[in-house]
């Protein structure tokens, strides 16, 4: 599974909403489940999955599943580096 | 992924016992913050349709813990509780305890839980510590123990909930450094005295319990554990692949107080309490000792007796012959639990659902009083699809981890301790001696009816030869003449006029069991002589043989044939077959020393298909 795919489907399942709804521009506006508190449960689902940890500016930089995305691969690839 | 979809396809077609099953495989295989979610959003729309437990549980806390809510929901629905949670406004533990009114009692929990880390109620004992004058110590220990007296008196007299107090974390880092471990008031001692103090409190007071909460941060490793980022940005101490560690703890709660308990342990015995199989390798051969690979055993051994002290029944089922077990039990040198350990036991060639019922009734407790140790992972899954009440234990992969998963299973844990507890081994033993006459599983028709068994009978054909050749080879229990045959013997045999070389199917409501039987018979004059006839003890002990042997009877019939004859060659391990030929009304013609010859008659005697098994034949026809 592709590191997008992952994403989605952790996204899928904090906001319990079907995967081919999560794309790369769902954010907070087009979620109404994504609130300030599913936004910490989707940052540690993440965190778990991948065995990392993001940084308070990387956590604000997650305003959607594609920058999400993005960042994820980018530190998946730098401790593969 | 796939699980995910098959559980929204059950939940939409109403298979509501199947989608809870597949929830709990998933959260057994990946039990983490985006499952639990998901676990918890598709348990909500089963839950008035299952037989769930209802708790209320109130946390009140001092920190960021709401991540750790669908971990800890997740996992009750799994177990069978249904849990509503109440989480108390961040640090308003105080207020929410000693007002009467508050939304805490308004919503009338089961209990509560009282998380408070160290440094948010004694700052001066946690970061501040070496500020601190000698004589201040006792004052800031004794401040923080005397609110939780209040706390907890008040709550006594607002509530009848159980409450479970965290006690106070030790730092990773003392403030001293190694000074600490030197010094008479050192910070680990202040703690330390603050957590005795509490186990004090929980003692004296109905229904109050200590969660060692700084043993918990221990055993992960404190380093771990912690989260200092998260901490600061969110108030959220601990790290994301803890939080289902805290959530663990909480069970081992919450099961003894919703009464969601194992009474009684039913373990295996080869390869489960030793390495090996005694009916195979024999007392000298099996590996039970103080020594590598024995020591895990021997260490899991040890782990049922602890479990035993605590009050939990101990039982056997077991696919053994009796007398090779007995053996082990008895006298082997290695073993840690002697038959008086045990309350009931079931060493038969019979199913394992049938012998766990069996316990249930001899024991008198409920099947959802069970747990389940065996390694098989064959056996787990069978008993899990047919008695989902009862508490499976996953063992691990590796001997060495048995003892720990043992010990780490929440459905063992007890709140209190009895002297009773601690006898209840030999109450059981002396009631068991009493009703041994009467402990027959209620209705074995009803088990076989449950299974929903379907055979398939067919003649051997190219695909078949491998397997039906390595049943002849291996299968050493229900196998009447233990003749071994090669994959070309097989063919020939088949290939052969008068031959009949036969192989049984079965499915059940479980899945498909695959070629499981064997039948070689050879038809001269008047006579069917029955060559070989086994059975894999997968699916021993529930009439497939009679299914099986009904079959071939009837193509004896069709073929002409007025007798059936068989030899029964008896060795050390096939005992289970022993009986088949006097239980399917043949009679004995020839004894020759130990082996036997028995001779059915089939013109004055039928044999049936049992009603609750469904026997199909693969290429009809061919049966002539």
């Amino acid at each position: 599974m592709t590191v997008s795919e992952q994403i989605r489907g952790i996204a899928s399942d904090v906001f319990a909403i079907p995967v081919e709804h999560i794309t790369d521009d769902s954010s907070p506006e087009t979620i109404e489940a994504w609130d300030s508190t599913q936004h910490l449960n989707l940052v540690l689902a993440i965190e778990e999955k991948f065995h990392l940890q993001l940084t308070p500016e990387e956590m604000d930089h997650m305003r959607n599943i594609g920058q999400i995305t993005k960042l994820v691969a980018s530190k998946i690839q730098t401790i593969r580096d | 992924m796939d699980l995910r979809i098959e559980i929204d396809e059950l939940i939409s077609a109403g298979a509501v016992s199947m989608a809870a099953l597949r929830l709990a495989k998933l959260w057994r295989t990946q039990s983490g913050l985006a499952s639990a979610a998901f676990i918890v959003s598709r348990y909500e729309k089963l839950r008035d349709k299952l037989p769930c437990i209802r708790y209320r549980l109130a946390i009140l806390r001092s920190f960021t813990l709401e991540p750790i809510i669908p971990l800890l929901r997740a996992d009750a629905f799994c177990r069978g509780i249904d849990l509503s949670v109440y989480v108390g406004d961040f640090n308003a533990y105080s207020q929410e305890i000693l007002d009467k009114e508050s939304a805490l009692y308004r919503f009338a929990p089961d209990a509560v839980v009282l998380a408070v880390h160290t440094g948010d109620v004694a700052p001066d004992l946690w970061r501040q510590y070496a500020d601190l004058a000698q004589g201040s110590v006792g004052n800031a220990a004794r401040r923080v123990c005397g609110s939780f007296q209040q706390w907890i008196r008040a709550l006594r007299e607002h509530s009848d909930a159980a409450l479970i107090v965290h006690n106070f974390q030790q730092s990773s880092r003392p403030s001293l450094g190694v000074l600490d471990a030197q010094i008479k008031t050192s910070q680990f001692a202040a703690i330390q005295g603050i957590n005795d103090e509490l186990r004090r409190m929980a003692r004296e007071n109905r229904g109050v319990y200590v969660l060692d909460y700084d043993a918990l941060v221990a055993r992960q490793g404190r380093l771990r554990w912690q989260d200092e980022r998260k901490w600061l940005t969110t108030r959220m101490p601990i790290a994301a692949d803890q939080l289902v560690q805290l959530s663990r703890e909480w069970i081992r709660f919450l099961l003894p107080l919703s009464g969601k308990v194992a009474k009684a342990l039913v373990v295996d015995l080869d390869n489960t309490l030793w390495r090996g199989l005694i009916g195979e390798d024999g007392m000298t051969g099996i590996k039970l000792g103080p020594e590598y690979p024995g020591a895990a055993y021997q260490e899991l051994q040890r782990a049922l007796l602890d479990l035993s002290r605590r009050g939990i029944l101990l039982a056997i089922c077991s696919k053994n012959n009796l007398e090779d077990a007995m053996e082990v039990l008895n006298n082997h040198p290695g073993m840690l639990l002697r038959p008086k350990d045990f309350a009931a036991m079931r060493v038969n060639w019979n199913d394992k659902v049938q012998g766990l019922c069996e316990i249930a009734s001899e024991l008198k407790i409920g099947r959802d009083a069970l747990a389940f140790l065996d390694d098989s992972a064959f056996e787990r899954e069978q008993v899990r699809a047919f008695l989902p009440e009862v508490a499976i234990i996953e063992l691990p992969a590796d001997p060495l981890e048995y003892a720990a998963t043992v010990r780490d299973c929440p459905a063992f844990e007890r709140l209190a301790l009895s002297a009773e507890d601690q006898q209840r081994t030999v109450f059981y033993a002396e009631e068991g001696e009493r009703s041994k006459a009467e402990q027959s599983f209620r209705c074995k028709e009803d088990f076989y009816r449950f299974l929903e068994q379907e055979t398939q009978v067919a003649r051997a054909a190219p695909a078949s030869l491998a397997r039906i050749a390595q049943l002849t080879q291996k299968t050493n229990q229900f196998n009447l003449t233990m003749r071994r045959y090669g994959e070309h013997q097989i063919a020939d045999m088949a290939a052969r006029p008068g031959w009949q070389v036969l192989s049984i199917r079965v499915r059940d409501r479980f899945g498909d069991q695959g070629l499981v039987g064997v039948a070689i018979t050879r038809d001269e004059a008047e006579v069917c002589e029955i060559n070989t006839f086994l059975l894999s003890c997968r699916v021993i002990g529930r009439t497939v043989e009679t299914a099986f042997l009904s079959y071939i009877a009837g193509g004896a019939v069709a073929r002409g044939r007025r007798r059936l004859s068989g030899w029964f060659l008896p060795t050390k391990k096939n005992i289970p077959a022993r009986e088949f030929y006097r239980q399917h009304g043949f009679r004995l013609e020839v004894h020759d020393g130990d082996s036997s010859l028995w001779i059915l008659d089939l013109e004055q005697h039928q044999i049936r298909c049992p009603e609750w098994i469904k026997l199909t034949v693969a290429n009809e026809g061919d049966n002539t």
